[in-house]
């Protein structure tokens, strides 16, 4: 289709088949380049407004307590103390649900503890005073006194009858009869007879699997700026990956109108889907609320640790049968997720990404959502689906070592395809795994030879991306240079994305187009930015905003000319007739149009509102290879491949950021990171230096390659790019490690202690 | 409790600032002079988002007493470029797109300036230690490395 | 007419049905008809689901159309992150 026969016809998603892009794809700086390389950009923590207040908040150092009394009276007596909230300060609208219909309550309950605290570093209490030293100290200043309960940390023990109970009440109806408690919700999916698939197997691999709950670890805390009045009307400032929702949530919970809460989204010091919730903000409007000024409230990172989402940690059981030619007759897991206080643990995406990649006639997955004495857990990066791929992924391994089988060749040959009925259910539309899997064998990577003590593993990954509500507007200067708004924070380069789909559309140089993260106030509803949607959603928003600008520009054109519109095309950034019959008119770029366009019927704009449906799933396939250390057990990754399927690259070097982030996160994972309680229930590596994050030295080169099967349900083929690559590396690393040193780690992370226990094992055996 | 004058060279310019003597120099910086470009990630010295040079040092300013900086030079990311002219290590972050979120960049470009200055043709391995006190959850260091390599390169070839 | 089908731990709550067979030419009216139909659908359906939609998964939108020989997935609400 070329480029001069956009007609827009609102609502329609649909692919619109290969074309010529002149912009999308390229390269450019990302527009806000300038301030990030200077300093001059703002983050959560860089306002600062007149007369403004230091919050603090006081937290529970106890895993499970009653709070049998509260006094607040001596900080609030401290000389600089302005205001002190509890509980009491909040809501009582806020409704107590089962399982996650009750979200807010359960928000609530998270950011300001009621009658228990639920976990080590649950908010108790918080201060306003007028230095971040004096609220600090008015915090010691805060009477509580706890009867402290028996707690739970783990999620077997959870389970188990005569486990603590968390809370009472919080199951809904998905639950089995007969399970304890703490088990809130329950899934179960799949298709086929998997007793039957199994009987037709030659060999079938059974075991059991752990991961430890990790961290996003965004380097940015949460940190926020809130003014709100005796009035009801507030501003806040913070940094979150959806700031409508942070307003919808704040309202609810301090009674206010949504409109009233006027919310500005600060560049976002990384995120990763703990950014898609609330934990600070209606705390810092309330303490504002209550002394009258605004209120600055930021995290350190041992309350970022102890306080804020961790992913969930996982307990699972795998069984797949194959036969010796490689085909997978039957698959089946049980995954149980803790999620900490709360329900939530997004086992239900863990059950439906397990079995995803492959084309299964016998499946089966069950999920169980437990609560622990655990900071409630919020997405991350592809939530459920790594430790999945962990699991499943390692012990298809297996079979391929035990049956002499290639894995990339096993993987093909079971490999879901366009027409392949999911594990999840429905029936594929166009899917690219088998193109990451091709790439992959074909890449030199595959082939290169290892040195000894290195081993080579292979994983697939899988997730399902998402569209959601979403708004843009685009309005047009005198000059003909364009402003873009969009409502879905920049966390990683999505405005220069825009930026070149803008430009794509209107035919006029990307560095002519602005575009700005607009504050709820100055935009329709979006989404949060997650789900791997923003290139997508926002993008395909960006482009029909862009395209009904366009139709109006053509109607100017039209009026000018004395023709109908529908015999005006778009070019290259001009108005043509559409063809002979149309007439004989030199080309009027856009910037002649704008010039006149106040006395030509008004400024000229686009917009686009909708909630995109086409969100296309995306595979990625990546190699690893590894050196285990046999004297210390440490692990070293010292080549990393990653093949994935991004539909169409808009901005393909920050899509291949998008790669190699991802595939840090999941190194991280798979060899460091894990939180550590002690036998008190408490967090005993809030920060990082014990909580490691990979750092430069730990990691080689990352290569990445982009394959490109676009999705039906995006105009340019876009799929999301940011979450499937954390899923492959788990997997692909314990593979990798297997192959290297011939143990087989079952439980993350793989660190030292770890690997040198089954080193000596295996010494054992021998 | 009694607040503390303190005089310093920062970015080249003489600064004067009363503070807490519990203040660190990262919260003089942000609170007290209006220069955020340094970021608290941390506050334990972890995560080197705040790292500054103290006569020409490389130093995290979360670890460092707002009043230990009397009479001393201090460098921050505010200073790096020239006026209107971006230093090559910028440039080359911004070409190579080293930075998603860019939390963690004003850090990193203090930090790889403080080695380039010490040793202009430095190892891939040289950068990746160096750097190895500057987190970065986004990129997977990859394009920062890179984006090192490159400015040394350039600014080798200009000199 | 559209048949619906369940994820199996919605089927406790649907008489053990696996496929339920509703009228409806919109994701919000099978929604609507299947609630009619099992009560016991009610709360899930009010905590969030996903459409599969002929292979396409329809997170929100209850306006998006179906035809009488579409296959439909309930799947649970997605979210990421």
């Amino acid at each position: 289709m070329a480029l001069d026969e956009y007609r827009p016809q609102e609502g329609d998603e649909a692919y619109e088949g290969p074309r010529e892009f002149r912009q999308v794809g390229t390269r450019p700086d990302r527009p806000d380049g300038f301030d990030k390389v200077t300093g001059r950009a703002r983050f959560g923590a860089d306002m600062y407004a007149p007369g403004m207040l230091h919050a603090a908040i006081l937290r529970s150092p106890h895993a499970h307590a009653r709070i049998v009394r509260l006094d607040t009276s001596k900080a609030e007596a401290l000389e600089g103390v302005k205001a002190v909230v509890t509980r009491a300060d909040f809501s009582k609208n806020v409704i107590f649900a089962p399982g996650t219909v009750g979200e807010f309550w359960n928000i609530l309950e998270n950011i300001m503890a009621g009658e228990k605290a639920l976990y080590d570093g649950h908010a108790v209490a918080a201060v306003a005073a007028t230095t971040p030293l004096i609220a600090r100290d008015a915090l010691k200043l805060i009477e509580v006194e706890y009867e402290i309960l028996p707690h739970v940390t783990d999620v077997d023990e959870a389970m188990k009858p005569g486990a603590p109970v968390i809370r009472e009440g919080a199951a809904d109806r998905s639950v089995p009869e007969g399970m304890h408690p703490n088990v809130v919700r329950y899934h179960e999916s799949g298709h086929g007879d998997v007793e039957a698939g199994f009987a037709e197997a030659d060999l079938v691999i059974e075991d059991h699997f752990t991961t430890e709950a990790t961290h996003q670890g965004y380097i940015e805390p949460h940190a926020c700026l809130g003014t709100l009045g005796a009035d009801g009307k507030g501003e806040l400032w913070c940094c979150t990956q959806g700031h409508w929702y942070v307003q919808k949530v704040c309202a609810a919970l301090l009674d206010l109108e949504t409109a009233n809460l006027r919310v500005t989204a600060s560049e976002i010091g990384g995120g990763f889907g703990g950014k898609t919730t609330v934990f600070i903000e209606p705390v810092a409007l309330a303490l504002s609320r209550k002394a009258g000024r605004p209120v600055k409230l930021v995290m350190s990172r041992a309350e970022v640790f102890r306080a804020t989402g961790p992913t969930a940690s996982a307990s699972m059981d795998i069984r797949i049968g194959m036969k010796k030619d490689g085909t997978i007759t039957a698959a089946q897991g049980t995954f149980r997720l803790q999620g900490g206080a709360f329900p939530g643990a997004p086992m239900e995406f863990t059950a439906m990404c397990a079995f995803a990649c492959y084309d299964l006639r016998h499946v089966r997955q069950v999920g169980y959502d437990v609560m622990t004495n655990r900071p409630k857990q919020a997405a991350y990066r592809a939530p459920g689906s790594p430790m999945a791929a962990f699991a499943v992924e390692s012990v298809i391994d297996e079979l391929c070592n035990r049956l002499g089988l290639d894995p990339i060749e096993v993987r093909l040959k079971n490999a879901a395809r366009e027409g392949t009925k999911a594990s999840y259910g429905p029936t594929y539309p166009r899917i690219g795994l088998v193109e990451t899997l091709e790439a992959a064998r074909a890449h030199p990577h595959y082939a290169a030879p290892l040195k000894p003590g290195q081993g080579r593993g292979i994983s697939c990954g899988f997730w399902f991306n998402y569209g959601g509500e979403t708004s843009v507007s685009l309005a047009l200067s005198e000059d003909g240079s364009a402003q873009v708004m969009v409502g879905t924070p920049d966390i990683g380069g999505s405005r220069a994305s825009m930026a070149l789909m803008a430009a794509e559309v209107l035919g006029i140089p990307y560095e002519n187009i602005r575009v700005t993260v607009a504050d709820t106030g100055s935009l329709g509803y979006n989404e949060i930015s997650h789900g791997s949607r923003v290139t997508y959603a926002s993008g395909l928003a960006t482009i029909k905003a862009a395209r009904d600008a366009v139709r109006k520009l053509r109607q100017r054109a039209a009026d000018k000319w004395g023709i109908d519109v529908e015999a005006v095309d778009w070019v290259d950034g001009c108005a043509v007739p559409s063809g002979p019959n149309a007439g004989d008119f030199d080309p009027l770029p856009l910037a002649e149009i704008t010039k006149t366009m106040g006395a030509t019927g008004g400024p000229i704009s686009g917009h686009f509102e909708a909630t995109p449906e086409g969100a296309g799933v995306s595979f990625a396939t990546h190699i690893v290879d590894a050196e285990v250390d046999r004297e210390t057990g440490k692990t070293r990754v010292v080549r990393y491949t990653v093949v994935q399927d991004a539909g169409k690259a808009i901005h393909p070097t920050y899509v291949e950021g998008q790669f190699q982030g991802g595939a840090a996160q999941g190194i991280g994972w798979a060899l460091n990171e894990e939180y550590i309680y002690g036998e008190d229930g408490r967090l005993q590596n809030p920060g990082f230096l014990d909580y490691r994050i990979p750092v430069a030295s730990d990691l080689p080169m990352i290569d990445t390659v982009i394959v490109e099967v676009p999705n039906p349900g995006h105009p340019f083929g876009v799929r999301g790019v940011g979450e499937t690559s954390i899923c492959p590396p788990l997997a692909a690393i314990a593979n990798a490690v297997s192959n290297a040193a011939g143990v087989r780690l079952r439980d993350l992370p793989m660190r030292p202690s770890r690997i040198l226990d089954e080193l000596e094992k295996q010494r054992d055996d021998a | 409790m009694t607040k503390i004058h303190v005089t310093a060279r920062i970015n080249g310019d003489e600064v004067e600032f009363l503070c807490d003597p519990r203040e660190t120099m990262l919260d003089v910086l942000r609170d007290r002079l209006g220069l955020i470009g340094a970021k608290e990630g941390c506050g334990t010295g972890d995560c080197g988002a705040c790292s500054i040079t103290l006569d020409g040092r490389l130093v995290c300013s979360c670890l460092m007493l707002g009043v230990e900086a009397e009479g001393r030079e201090i460098g921050t990311v505010e200073g790096i470029a020239e006026g209107e002219n971006l230093h090559p290590l910028q440039r080359k972050f911004i070409e190579h797109a080293a930075l998603q979120c860019g939390f963690c960049t004003p850090g990193i470009l203090v930090a790889a300036k403080n080695l380039l200055e010490r040793n202009p043709d430095p190892s891939e391995e040289e950068v990746r230690y160096w750097l190895a006190g500057n987190l970065c959850r986004c990129t997977g260091y990859d394009k920062i490395i890179r984006a090192v390599l490159d400015a040394a390169a350039e600014m080798r070839e200009a000199s | 007419m559209p048949e619906v089908h369940l994820w199996s731990g919605l089927r406790a709550l649907a008489g053990g049905r696996e496929v339920v067979e509703v009228e409806g030419r919109t994701v919000g009216e099978i929604l609507d008809a299947l609630v009619a139909a099992c009560p016991g659908l009610k709360e899930p359906i009010e905590a969030g689901v996903s459409v599969a939609v002929d292979g396409r998964i329809i997170a929100s939108a209850r306006n998006e159309p179906v035809n009488p020989d579409s296959e439909i997935y309930l799947l649970q609400r997605l979210r990421g992150g």
